[in-house]
């Protein structure tokens, strides 16, 4: 119980101070999952949209590779990456390995299946003739593809909310990729299983206590954008 | 369309806001300088206290890579690493002598000890050696951590078992925890088991631990950490001014006035001894 308590008093000390290095960590860990996020977003409902909507022979083959890559495990991610980005793998060259861009670039790879799978599953909810019917009132086929994604607003906010979720909490990845190097490449995650190491539990219950504040507030703006009621 | 614009909005500036602010983190290539080192090092404080001093001084930008004395000599074997500092003395001369690594230097050192339950279940607090201790703690069947990590720690604990003449892997009551240090002395404390630690983690983690010194002061149990420069001739990509940079500056006076003193003011004691210029075996 004093562990608990000592955790939050911690953590509100840590905020209250404003602590530079503990936020610093805490914006870091908001830049890079937000931009994986946007990457996973911008890719998974596009290539979800195409898979939902067109007929295409071994469709089901492909959505069942999606799906499964729904569960990925962010060491397995992690790895990948790391022995891509070596010095001297085959993308070497960039020289971006433990640096926060390998962590968005992992992280990206972990989110896009997860926003991509069910957007999948949320587009093919729609009724399969709205297209035809908003087609034969004469809409261009950017109209209609606005119109379904403001159809499936819900199921395909809930992807981004996934999507976020799962890069935020991720460990493995950023600590393979990103190295955890103190005031570069640091996050929230990767601080508190470093802190628990240490010994810190203190700070580590501190930080994660950090991490859901974070996550909640994140997730209510997004729920604030999913539960708007429709304009008339 | 309103909250379509609205999601439109928000990523837009989320997506300003993080690529305005990246670059200023961005160094110059050359100046990057990964250094593979042990657990220990990183989980007493000690890097955090060298580091900044180092690359205030240099201009190198140091990326510190906390991981087992096996695995940061595996990143220099794979020319991953400029610079390692490690305690794994065995593995380091193999390392060195496979020509993966030149100009080995003596940094510091402390020693290992024996912690386990103040109860002491197999008795080993009136063991004379470490050796003893182990058959010991093999006889009574107690529990005993390893790391099981082929970190220095886990290689050292392996040379022990060996020395008393016993196979501990596989027995019930020998469980690998595959955990760096702290968390393996968590795990000991947890379960009433025993652990081979390097005296620096356990002074730093002791106010939760409640596990004791039982065994200590062991010629076996030394714990000495060197630095080793990842051999550039074998991987033309390291960047081995800096790692000369960093090796330099691990034995120079400023750096081992700061390990010297390092500690004595939070637990009493150092948690590392300076040792620059030493002869050893």
């Amino acid at each position: 119980m004093d562990l608990i308590l000592e955790g939050i008093v911690t953590a509100f000390q840590l905020l209250w101070a404003l602590d530079p290095e503990v936020l610093g960590i805490t914006w870091l860990s908001l830049k890079v999952s937000g931009l994986a996020t946007i990457i996973s977003v911008v890719i998974g409902i596009s290539v979800g949209m195409i898979v939902a909507l067109t007929r295409f022979p071994g469709k089901k083959f492909v959505v069942s590779v999606v799906n499964t890559g729904m569960g990925l495990p962010p060491v397995v991610v992690g790895l990948f990456v790391t022995v891509f980005l070596w010095r001297n793998g085959p993308f070497g060259f960039l020289d971006i390995l433990y640096t926060p861009t390998a962590i968005i670039i992992a992280q990206a790879v972990i989110a896009t299946p997860i926003v991509m799978g069910i957007s999948i599953a949320a587009l093919q909810n729609l009724p399969s003739k709205l297209r035809l019917q908003i087609l034969s009132l004469g809409a261009t086929r950017l109209q209609m593809v606005g119109i379904l994604v403001r159809e499936a607003r819900l199921p395909l906010m809930a992807a981004v909310m996934a999507g976020f979720g799962g890069v935020i909490s991720e460990v493995g990845a950023s600590i393979m990729v990103g190295g955890n190097i103190k005031g570069y490449s640091r996050v929230l995650t990767t601080a508190t299983v470093m802190e628990t190491g240490k010994g810190e539990f203190a700070v580590a219950f501190a930080l994660s206590i950090i991490l859901l504040m974070l996550v909640f507030f994140v997730n209510y703006l997004f729920t604030l954008i999913q539960q708007r009621e429709r304009p008339r | 369309m309103n909250y379509l614009k609205n999601i439109a909005l928000s990523v837009a500036a989320l997506a300003f806001a993080v690529f305005t602010v990246t670059p200023a983190q961005a160094a110059p290539a050359v100046k990057n300088l990964i250094l593979a080192t042990t657990t220990s090092t990183q989980d007493s404080g000690l890097l955090d206290e060298l580091i900044p001093v180092f690359q205030k001084d240099t201009g190198y930008f140091v990326k510190t890579i906390s991981v087992g004395s096996g695995q940061a000599m595996k990143m220099g074997e794979k020319g991953e690493a400029d610079v390692l500092l490690v305690h794994s003395p065995d593995a380091e001369k193999k390392f060195v002598a496979e020509g993966y690594g030149i100009n080995r230097k003596i940094v510091m050192h402390n020693d290992f000890v024996i912690v386990g339950p103040p109860s002491d279940p197999a008795k080993i607090k009136s063991a004379k050696t470490s050796k003893d201790a182990l058959v010991k703690i093999a006889a009574a069947n107690a529990l005993f951590l390893s790391r099981g990590d082929n970190s220095g720690t886990h290689a050292l604990e392996k040379k022990l078992w060996k020395a008393a003449g016993l196979d501990a892997e596989g027995q019930k009551w020998y469980q690998q925890t595959g955990l760096g240090m702290g968390q393996t002395l968590s795990v000991a404390a947890e379960k009433n088991g025993y652990a081979l630690t390097d005296r620096g983690t356990y002074l730093s983690l002791k106010k939760n631990l409640g596990l004791d010194i039982l065994v200590e002061g062991d010629a076996s149990l030394l714990n000495v950490y060197h630095v080793i420069e990842v051999n550039p001739a074998k991987w033309p990509k390291v960047n081995s001014a800096g790692a000369k940079a960093f090796s330099d500056f691990m034995v120079s006076k400023k750096a081992q006035a700061i390990i010297k003193t390092f500690g004595v003011k939070k637990y009493g004691s150092p948690l590392f001894f300076p040792d620059a210029g030493k002869k050893e075996d």
